[in-house]
């Protein structure tokens, strides 16, 4: 059976648009109200960030999030009941995004036990090396029937690349610069390379492009490139930001999709 | 393919120690980690790499440091107590034996940038040290309490040319000094990071133990000629990430012969939430890309540790010592703050030495083992005290 993001990119191969949202932010029972808000929207995966005490990858803005988050009082346990009460309302494919530590505390079997229960379709744990992964983790993402998606840079190893590419599902994750998340794209490099890679390598994984995506323009680039793309700390400040989520929301998401319709994957 | 180091563990080609260690690292790392993990075995095991850097720890840092036979504390406690005195090295701690090392190993990688993290600073120094020395650009994060408690140290740092990155996330300590020179390092892939204990992704915590093991192998020389043997009883070393410790242990790792006994902080006390002593208030999991022992809530979040001694306020330790302590090769004490300043005093009216607050830990060990007279006892005075004046002033009336 094929899963729900498997389904999402047979049916739309281009322009997908992935919004991340920390888990707990800007208030405990935010997903409630936001996950609702994306499902109306035009965005087409939702990723949902497992706040984190040390998060040595991120930016300034989702590591406020996180700490913010965490004050409230979210934890993975929340964090699946409130999936669990949201998956109903939404078609769209979830993915959870967190690092190593907090699935390992919670305990291998039982995290990805409980992202099956709560309707959970995808995983991206970016400091899981892949040998561990196939050692202890493949085994219960199969089991569960869950996605794992790996991180490919400009700068990884072709081999690497294809490897990593090999034992993702659903997508791939394109990491656009060498930087933390939401870092202003001084070290943006080429992603053509791997792209034609990737595509030549007849794997038929969908690519999509993340960090230091924040604009339209930033967006339908990426686009042009792959199957598409993950907007995080700018959705991220946003929410911040925002005083009306119902209206910023949806406006947010529409700004960033309508200008790139004219695009699609070749 | 195992590299059978000693006689008591062996660490596998992705870097474990039984089960801890390892790099748990995001693939924006993994480029500059790979490259290290492929290349350090082979650079510095190079015999021109070995002279160069045995040149510096003679005639720069002041290596062999002495092995002193402490008359007065060994009476005290009925045992006979030397002391390694790495608190004399150039710099005034063992940081400068890794700093050097890895320094050196950078230049031979091409890298021109050196970035840091450092609690007390006295990594900091040395790194800020072995760079003016070397001529790279040194970068040193430090967490914005540690600033205002080590202020020395940040001023000798910026006058040996360094560019200090307050930490200002989390409990500004070194934990977060590290996440910050972690994110650096990510933004800025030409650096090299120079971590400065046994933690890290594979290979620092190798490479930083194989750099302090000049530790280990001085002391068995320096006693063969003391005591006629190169074994002692007992060595004593304090442990927040635990390099000196490794140091010290290395070369007497499975002998039997020898107990290991490392010294956390317990800060206000193991009962309370002030300590920092991982071993015995921590769990599995990872962090700053090793698996290891950590302190952390149920729900995996790291905790911030307490200690007075800014060098082992660290909520993780190396994940040697969290293999040595699952299989019982090392013993793992702890010392209070109090139990700490109380050694301190005590070595500085015994002997005439005025200790870092966390080689003081080390110290009082003294009080919690019982010793038969002919027991030969190592304690590694790991660094000097000049750093702490006012927190031992703070307590001297």
């Amino acid at each position: 059976m094929k899963t729900r993001t498997e389904l999402l990119f047979e049916k739309q191969p281009g322009n997908n648009l992935s919004i991340f949202i920390t888990a707990g932010f800007p208030k405990k029972e935010s997903l409630l109200e936001i996950i609702p808000l994306l499902e109306n929207s035009d965005c087409d995966i939702i990723e949902i960030g497992i706040p984190f005490s040390d998060p040595s990858a991120d930016g300034p803005v989702i590591q406020q999030s996180s700490t913010l988050a965490l004050n409230n009082g979210m934890n993975l346990e929340l964090l699946f009941k409130q999936v669990k009460q949201v998956r109903p309302l939404t078609t769209k494919p979830i993915i959870l995004m967190g690092y190593l530590n907090s699935l390992l505390k919670f305990g291998i079997e039982a995290f990805y036990r409980s992202c099956h229960e709560a309707g959970v379709d995808g995983l991206i744990i970016p400091d899981l090396p892949l040998k561990e992964f196939k050692k202890e983790h493949e085994l219960y993402i199969k089991k569960y029937k869950l996605d794992f998606i790996f991180l490919i840079t400009p700068t990884t190893e072709n081999k690497r690349a294809l490897e990593l590419a090999t034992n993702s599902s659903g997508f791939v994750y394109l990491v656009s610069s060498n930087s933390t998340t939401g870092t202003e794209n001084k070290n943006r490099l080429d992603l053509s390379e791997k792209i034609i890679l990737l595509k030549k390598s007849g794997l038929k994984i969908p690519l999509l492009i993340g960090f230091g995506i924040s604009t339209a323009s930033d967006f339908t680039k990426a686009c042009e490139q792959a199957n598409g793309a993950i907007i995080g700390s700018a959705f991220i400040q946003l929410v911040k930001n925002s005083t009306n989520l119902q209206k910023d929301i949806p406006q947010f998401i529409q700004t960033i999709k309508t200008k790139s319709y004219d695009h699609s994957i070749n | 393919m195992q590299t059978q180091l000693t006689k008591g563990y062996s660490i596998s080609e992705e870097g474990y120690y039984g089960n801890f260690g390892g790099a748990y690292i995001p693939e924006l790392l993994y480029n500059n980690v790979h490259e290290l993990a492929q290349n350090y075995l082979q650079i510095t095991q190079d015999p021109d790499f070995k002279k160069e850097l045995d040149l510096l720890l003679k005639d720069y840092v002041g290596r062999p440091s002495p092995l002193y036979f402490a008359k007065k504390l060994s009476k005290k406690y009925n045992a006979k107590i030397y002391l390694k005195r790495e608190d004399l090295n150039h710099t005034g701690s063992h940081k400068i034996n890794n700093a050097l090392g890895q320094a050196l190993l950078a230049k031979k990688l091409g890298k021109q940038k050196i970035i840091a993290e450092t609690g007390a600073g006295q990594h900091g120094v040395a790194t800020a040290t072995a760079c003016a020395l070397l001529g790279l650009d040194c970068t040193v994060f430090m967490g914005q309490v540690d600033i205002e408690r080590q202020a020395p140290n940040v001023s000798r740092m910026k006058m040996l040319g360094a560019k200090i990155i307050a930490a200002t996330s989390g409990t500004k300590t070194l934990k977060d000094a590290t996440n910050e020179a972690i994110r650096y390092w990510i933004n800025n892939n030409d650096s090299y990071y120079l971590i400065g204990s046994v933690v890290g992704p594979h290979p620092y915590p190798d490479l930083v133990t194989r750099f302090q093991a000049i530790i280990s192998e001085e002391i068995k020389e320096q006693l063969l000629i003391a005591e006629g043997k190169k074994d002692p009883d007992y060595v004593l070393a304090c442990i927040g990430g635990g390099s000196n410790a490794a140091g010290a242990f290395f070369n007497f790792i499975g002998n039997e012969k020898v107990k290991l006994i490392g010294i956390e902080a317990a800060g206000k006390g193991l009962h309370t939430d002030h300590t920092a002593a991982t071993l015995q208030k921590g769990s599995s999991g990872i962090i700053h890309g090793s698996k290891t022992f950590l302190m952390q809530t149920n729900d995996g979040q790291i905790t911030e540790p307490y200690s007075i001694s800014a060098g082992l306020d660290y909520p993780g330790i190396g994940p040697l010592h969290a293999h040595l302590h699952e299989t019982g090769q090392a013993t793992y004490l702890s010392a209070s703050d109090e139990e700490a300043i109380t050694a301190a005093f005590e070595l500085m009216q015994e002997e005439g030495i005025i200790p870092a607050l966390e080689s003081a830990h080390a110290f009082a060990a003294l009080k919690k083992i019982e010793f038969k007279s002919s027991d030969v006892v190592v304690i590694n005075l790991s660094g000097r005290g000049d750093k702490d004046l006012d927190t031992y002033l703070k307590h001297f009336n």
